[in-house]
């Protein structure tokens, strides 16, 4: 027996929307067979990792903090991948947008007005921009490989920011550790509804979606972002140029990148510390592709790989497993997205035995 | 050197009932071909007939749906290349398979055992290179090599192997005729060596005075089976493409109107270590001119390509003008408001994007020449989509664009169609100046035509066309002016009707000098 890959003749519209759905249940199967090796019980285990975290009021608020940022990279990344640009180092961005937001609040603390936390976001967006400008003008000049770049970056911003806490941003009545001074009342996002945290960074995500969208599906700039990612040639014969592409998707993702961190510092943790970021801009290349790099569909994604997040602490704490199974399952995710796109451009055949002896033999 | 093993009597190769699928597109529908000891077949087929895809289910390298083939007499199953090599079938590639930075003597060792020392099949391959006519270095580096030295290359890499036949692809569609005279040669001595040709084609002449038997496709069907000699072109043409081409008709009187098209001293240096610099390329394209440059693949016609369309701009703005404008240093869509247009020769991947739709395919080329008509939403450019489809379909009507469906993606239309389309994208603007590489590259004969009669008709009209191609019919057909491409110079330009074919051939070949006459070139 063997298996073979039928090219199919015409894109799968079927596969196509089935494939995450499939990838997802697969990587439930796979979860559970994991819980079961590492001896617990699979289905009470899936059962406090996936369902226990969407039970209560408090932990869907929980959800959308936590998916505000993945989708709002998330989007940014889309465009940049579809415009075959792979900026990897989102992390970063985000780290360096959260530090710029927070000059404001952590230079200029006595300085309160309404204007504070709009000044925040702007300057959250520029900070994630001008650090994504490093790998583009590499890319763009110098012809280096913007996924080596952008990734060896992320160490840079995580680095700078441990030194800010510590050193110079380090707050002078903070009994000497590591954090900032929380933020001023003007300078936290507040939250959207009165039952619980969510703040304002979920609204930014949603709409950033929705124009992305819009952009992608209507406007000739979106065009172009499809057009330089198939082909760069056909794009230059279109009269496209594939430099100015590379700056505007890295800026572009940059530039939500640092959003999705000044929102997250101003409205979730209020304040600069060695660390702000379970790992959201890695997450949010999953969230990308498992969106299949459709703003809409990003946002779905969003929600699915917030879940993991909670369901790592909630299995933490119910069933004694550590949190990097949130890792796993999120590592599992994108394999199984990956893998199962072949899908869509191929038919699976298990071919029992040889065709040719069979045909002779019918000859006969 | 002897051939091995062979049979007294009964075919070398017997094909029966020989059916491939690709989904639930047939290529190759229940096909029977058989080929004798010592003659040279030819297959002959449009683009798309299933020509590549039945050699290439003989070599091993597609499996079979169904069907089978039988080698002297015996049902074999041929899974891979080595297969086919070791029954004796050797195959040459239309697309050679060499590495350029490799030797010659490297690249033959490297579909050799491996235990032959490098030094040996270096002297085997020159030792068949003189017997075989086929003069090569066996030191030589691929890259610096002609194309048609390539290709000896490849002839001689399955020489080697002693095959009772040899299979060749559309050899001589990147050749000189000069070159194509040697290749002949060569066939004629295997053949009276008892060894097998299966030629591919879709040049008739060439099959007409090669070929002992000829077996024609058509949609993945065997049409015919003929003794070629004994056809007329047209009713060999007949069965490949199934009814009468169309005869482009260059004639009439073009009225020539003012240079649309210039370019002066247009010197451009190689953008990367392959490709070819352009020295000193002067030429006039005047309104109702058709000059067409002929030249070998390579010699730097896509460079020029890149220049005019402005893809790759120049330095010096006066070194091209389109209209009076000069415009060396402006890019494709600045050319394209002065009334220019553009078909590259690739059509996927540089003319079209496979993957998205026609109508996306029009903006592709037309997104600032058209930008009143298919754009809106002021700074917002919202792709007007109603407007984009409607010049989709007048384009398709226009050029009678067979596609599935409303509006599917370029991929799926066959190579013939979607050049259609992409000639007749800019046809639809009737631009001033138009600038096109390789028309009718892998069309089938129908549409290409069609294109052709497109071309003449649009200089008719008063636009200055310029066609770059290797296709010498096709030149014959639309030119009015010829100039000659080689190594990156462009010859003087001769009036079509002055000019024979042989010396079209020298002048390709890098024999050209600023004289008059056919008679002067020779004495270079």
């Amino acid at each position: 027996m063997r298996i073979e890959l039928e090219k199919r003749p015409k894109v799968s519209t079927l596969f196509s929307v089935l494939s995450p759905f499939i990838a997802f249940a697969l990587t439930i199967v796979f979860g559970g067979i994991m819980f079961a090796l590492l001896g617990k019980n699979p289905v009470t285990a899936l059962y406090s990792f996936f369902v226990e975290p969407l039970s209560e009021v408090w932990s869907l608020h929980e959800l959308a903090i936590k998916a505000a940022p993945l989708i709002l990279i998330g989007v940014g990344l889309s465009v940049c991948f579809r415009s075959n640009n792979w900026n990897i180092g989102a992390e970063g961005q985000f780290i360096m947008g959260a530090i710029a937001g927070s000059i404001l609040p952590v230079v200029f603390y006595d300085w309160q007005s309404p204007v504070v936390l709009p000044l925040m976001m702007l300057f959250g967006m520029i900070g994630g921009a001008l650090f994504a400008a490093v790998p583009a003008f590499l890319k763009a000049h110098m012809n280096t490989n913007e996924i080596l770049t952008s990734l060896m970056l992320v160490y840079v911003a995580q680095l700078f920011l441990d030194w800010l806490v510590r050193g110079p941003w380090r707050n002078p009545q903070g009994m000497n550790f590591p954090e900032t001074r929380t933020f001023g009342a003007d300078a936290i996002l507040p939250e959207m509804i009165a039952s619980g945290r969510t703040h304002w960074g979920f609204a930014f995500a949603i709409v950033a979606a929705v124009l992305v969208w819009f952009m992608m599906r209507y406007t000739l700039r979106g065009f172009e972002i499809t057009v330089l990612g198939q082909s760069a040639r056909a794009g230059r014969f279109a009269g496209f140029s594939s430099r100015k592409m590379i700056w505007f998707s890295m800026l572009f993702s940059g530039a939500l990148a640092g959003l999705a961190g000044i929102a997250e510092v101003s409205g979730a943790i209020q304040q600069l510390r060695p660390v702000i970021s379970p790992g959201y801009g890695f997450t949010a290349i999953i969230v990308a592709f498992l969106g299949r790099l459709n703003p809409l569909g990003i946002v779905a994604a969003g929600l699915v790989l917030a879940l993991t997040y909670l369901g790592g602490e909630a299995a933490q704490l119910s069933i004694g497993v550590s949190e990097r199974v949130t890792r796993v399952f999120q590592g599992l995710l994108l394999f199984f997205v990956l893998s199962c796109d072949t899908l869509i451009h191929y038919r699976i055949r298990l071919v029992w035995e040889r065709f040719a002896a069979t045909k002779t033999e019918e000859a006969h | 050197m002897p051939v091995k093993g062979q049979t007294a009597s009964g075919p070398l190769l017997a094909v029966s009932n020989l059916t491939k699928l690709f989904g639930s597109f047939t290529a190759c529908n229940a096909i029977n071909l058989q080929i004798e000891p010592g003659e040279i077949h030819a297959l002959l087929g449009e683009n798309g007939a299933g020509k590549s895809t039945l050699v290439k289910m003989l070599f091993g390298v597609l499996a079979p749906t169904a069907g089978e083939i039988a080698w002297n007499g015996e049902i074999v199953r041929i899974t891979s290349p080595s297969d086919a090599r070791k029954l004796g079938i050797g195959m040459v590639f239309q697309h050679f398979s060499l590495f350029e930075a490799l030797t010659v003597a490297e690249n033959i060792a490297l579909s050799m055992d491996r235990n032959v020392s490098l030094a040996r099949v270096a002297e085997e391959a020159s030792h068949l290179s003189r017997v075989y006519g086929l003069p090569l270095d066996p030191k030589a580096h691929v890259a610096d090599l002609s194309v048609g030295e390539r290709q000896r290359i490849e002839i001689v890499r399955a020489l080697l192997q002693n095959p009772q036949l040899i299979i060749l692809d559309e050899p001589t569609s990147v050749l000189t005729p000069q070159e194509a005279d040697r290749l002949f040669e060569t066939l004629f001595k295997l053949k009276s060596e008892g060894r097998s040709v299966l030629y591919i084609s879709h040049r008739l002449e060439e099959v007409q005075r090669l070929c002992d038997r000829a077996t024609v496709l058509r949609h993945g069907r065997v049409t015919g089976a003929c003794d070629p000699r004994a056809e007329t072109p047209a009713s060999l043409a007949r069965m490949m493409v199934g009814s009468e081409v169309a005869v482009v008709t260059p004639e009439g009187t073009n009225t020539r109107g003012d240079v649309q098209l210039e370019a002066r001293h247009l010197s451009v240096p190689a953008r990367t270590p392959f490709a070819v610099s352009l020295k000193n390329i002067c030429l006039k394209v005047r309104a109702g001119e058709v000059l067409a440059i002929a030249g070998v693949a390579g010699n730097g016609q896509s460079e020029l390509f890149d220049a005019l369309s402005g893809e790759y701009p120049v330095a010096d703005d006066k070194a091209i003008q389109i209209r009076r404008n000069p415009v060396g240093s402006r890019n494709i869509n600045a050319r394209r408001l002065m009334g220019a247009g553009f078909v590259p020769e690739e059509r996927h991947g540089h003319a079209a994007v496979s993957t998205l739709s026609l109508s996306d395919n029009l903006v592709l080329a037309r997104n600032q020449s058209d930008r009143r008509a298919f754009l809106g939403g002021g700074f917002l450019k919202i792709i007007r989509q109603g407007a984009v489809k409607a010049a989709t379909k007048r384009v398709a009507e226009a050029m009678d664009v067979r596609k599935s469906g409303e509006d599917p993606p370029a991929g799926s239309l066959s190579g013939g169609n979607l050049q259609k389309f992409i000639v007749g994208r800019e046809l639809d603007r009737q631009p001033a100046v138009l600038v096109v590489n390789q028309p009718t590259w892998g069309v089938d004969a129908g549409a290409a035509s069609r294109i052709r009669q497109a071309l003449v008709d649009l200089a008719k009209a008063g636009s200055a066309v310029l066609v770059i191609s290797q296709d010498l019919d096709e030149i014959f057909e639309v030119a009015t002016e010829i100039a000659v491409i080689s190594e990156g110079r462009l010859s003087d330009p001769y009036p079509a009707r002055e000019l024979s074919r042989e010396k079209i051939g020298l002048l390709m070949g890098g024999m050209y000098g600023k004289t008059e006459g056919a008679g002067a070139a020779h004495a270079h």
